[in-house]
């Protein structure tokens, strides 16, 4: 095999685990919007959330501790336990579940029928919010995260692969982890919409409000449902973004990589989530292997962008979005 | 009287009718300026089919929605099963064995007809999530079980042939009947259908007459039924509520209605539409 095929295979290879990272991240933005019309904004700010809480849950930090301190003068930061990373996830997920019941019951429910531009903006409101109790909560340093899970070279694709085409592909432990258990999760939320009761009730409200109703179906639980659904692949994305370059403030923009993926696959279809991450993780690196160094390198940053600019003159409703035709 | 008798009666083709199973005490229904119902009171039997007529706008609809739960009146009380219902929301007025159509169709486009009704099946199932994810078992045994009974409706309301087919794609007229199919699955208490005839022509107007009968004579259902066509009505219903702007101007029997001067005046006598 010529060596301009391996290198470009390897790209491929890893741009495919970059792409199962920002199917997930899409998938967050898709389930909300489907089941409630809601365009959130604050998808990103959420893994920021997330994973900042989990540091702080792992590391027995104080939450509030520099409010505490300020107030009653004390000089308190850590409880002086660490919490093993398990306990630590689970602990996180229960404060993303809780996170949602408390945008359900104070800001949704007092925006029932209004205009989706008003949700829009309440998750704009949300994102900014979130931010500063994160800020509050946990501190505004950055922080390092570690899972367990080894960063670097991984030695057995480097094996596998040297032994098959005599070149070892570079791919990291990190990121490989991070596309499994992205992989697994979407699996999952697949195979929970598809064959469980509540996620019968979850189409059924993304496909019509009225009708879910009359079946004896909560918008409301529903609305949590989804929320914490978002909250825990906020959870995912955060947490392997997070290990990767630690836990700050540049950790929320994730979220504006997902914007390209739902444009490429429609705001409303999963299997379009999931096919525009991998589209665009693998696009972007292949692009940058085969014109990166004609056009002058560091195209990953803008590639995404460019491709769905392209779909949004030819395709505006994605690969797999509903075709919208005005009713005159 | 018949239809005075508390235990229930028999009616002369021979089907039983109960005691009073709904009853809607001085219900009053405003929007800002425009009162919708005014101060109306009448009763549902169980297994008796009850109509609701009267022109556009007379608050037909209305009362489906504030039976079903999706309008709450500022006055009056609904009773049901000797209960009085304390404000309820519409999902679970739904849980508490209560379906409905809608005029304008609220179907599951995206869906496929037997996942439409399948839905109306969610609140017999008992298998939450965590049971569904670890104990395969019960749950598929459960989902047979479902998918048994929504496949006798599909049987019976003769729709078979369009069972994959996704909703979207149907013409009106099935769009109507997989409504039907829907509600019916829940095997509800009470059956309230908004116009289910509406739009549709002579040939599936018969079809679905029919079908209305055969439900409540087969499944013994209590049917809440709005129509405009005073024919329909007449067949099909054995008491019938008149209504006209908001107010409720006749209750009784098809006959002892259709001969109502004050109907006649008001309903029959105008043209509407
Ligand atoms: N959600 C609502 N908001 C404001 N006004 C309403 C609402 N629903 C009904 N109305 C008003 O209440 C009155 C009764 O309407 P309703 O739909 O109950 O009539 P209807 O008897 O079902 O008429 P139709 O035969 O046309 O279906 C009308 O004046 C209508 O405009
Ligand atoms: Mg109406």
């Amino acid at each position: 095999m010529p060596d301009t095929m391996l290198f470009a295979m390897e790209a491929a290879l890893n741009g495919l685990t970059a792409g199962v990272m920002y199917a997930l991240v899409a998938l967050g933005f898709v389930l909300i919007f489907k089941a409630s019309g809601i365009f959130n904004f604050s998808q990103g700010v959420m893994a920021l959330f997330a994973a900042l809480t989990l540091v702080g849950l792992q590391s027995g930090q104080v939450p509030f501790a520099h409010l505490i301190n300020a107030i009653f003068g004390t000089r308190i930061h850590y409880f002086g336990w660490t919490l093993p990373t398990l306990v630590a996830i689970a602990g996180t997920v229960a404060v993303m579940v809780a996170f949602a019941w408390l945008v359900e019951r104070y800001i949704f429910r007092h925006l029932v029928n209004q205009e989706p531009i008003i949700l829009f903006m309440a998750t704009i409101g949300l994102a900014y919010f979130l931010e500063g109790l994160g800020d509050v909560m946990w501190g505004a340093e950055v922080k390092r995260l570690d899972v367990g899970i080894p960063q670097g070279m991984s030695g057995t694709v480097d094996d596998l692969t040297f032994a098959w085409f005599g070149y070892g592909f570079y791919m990291d432990t990190l990121e490989l982890w991070a596309a499994l258990i992205a992989g697994v999760l979407v699996l999952s939320l697949i195979l929970f919409s598809q064959y469980t009761k509540q996620g019968r009730a979850l189409r059924a409200v993304a496909d019509d409000h009225q009708a879910a109703l009359s079946v004896g179906i909560s918008l409301r639980f529903i609305w949590v449902l989804v929320w914490s659904m978002a909250g825990i692949v906020a959870l995912v994305a955060g947490m392997m973004w997070g290990a990767k370059s630690g836990v700050q403030f540049s950790l929320s923009l994730i979220a504006l990589k997902a914007l390209p993926v739902l444009i490429l696959g429609g705001f409303t279809s999963i299997p379009g989530a999931i096919v525009g991450g991998l589209i665009i993780g693998v696009g972007e690196r292949l692009f940058d292997f085969f014109l990166g160094p004609i056009i002058g390198g560091a195209t990953e940053n803008w590639f995404a962008y460019m491709l769905a600019l392209v779909f949004l003159l030819f395709r505006p409703q994605g690969l797999f979005g509903e075709k919208i035709i005005e009713r005159v | 009287m018949l239809d005075t008798q508390p235990e229930g009666y028999v009616t002369a083709d021979g089907r039983k009718i109960g005691g009073v199973l709904m009853e809607m005490k001085n219900i009053t229904l405003r929007f800002g300026g425009v009162v919708a119902i005014k101060d109306i009171s009448f009763d549902i039997r169980e297994g008796e089919i009850r109509a609701i007529i009267g022109p556009n706008g007379a608050g037909k609809s209305s009362m489906l929605n504030v039976i079903s739960g999706f309008y709450h009146p500022q006055e009056g009380e609904v009773w049901y099963k000797g209960e009085r219902r304390p404000r309820m929301r519409p999902y679970e007025v739904a849980r508490q064995g209560i379906a409905r159509t809608f005029q304008n169709i609220a179907l599951f486009e995206g869906m496929s007809v037997l996942d439409n009704i399948m839905t109306g099946r969610l609140n017999h199932m008992s298998a939450g999530f965590f049971k569904q994810a670890l104990w395969w078992g019960p749950a598929a045994k459960e989902e047979a079980e479902n998918r048994e009974k929504v496949e006798k409706i599909i049987d019976f309301l003769e729709i078979q042939h369009i069972r994959k087919t996704p909703v979207r794609r149907l013409p009106y007229g099935l769009k109507k009947r997989v409504e039907l199919a829907r509600a019916l699955s829940a095997e509800p208490s009470i059956l309230l259908l908004d116009e289910p005839m509406a739009g549709m022509n002579v040939e599936e107007k018969e079809d679905m007459s029919r079908f209305i009968l055969d439900v409540n004579d087969e499944f013994g259902s209590t049917i809440v039924l709005i129509e405009h066509d005073m024919g329909v009505v007449m067949d099909l219903s054995d008491r019938v509520v008149v209504m006209d702007y908001g107010k409720k101007i006749g209750d009784g029997s098809p006959g002892e209605v259709r001969n109502n001067e004050e109907v006649i005046k008001a309903y029959l006598g105008v043209s509407h539409d």
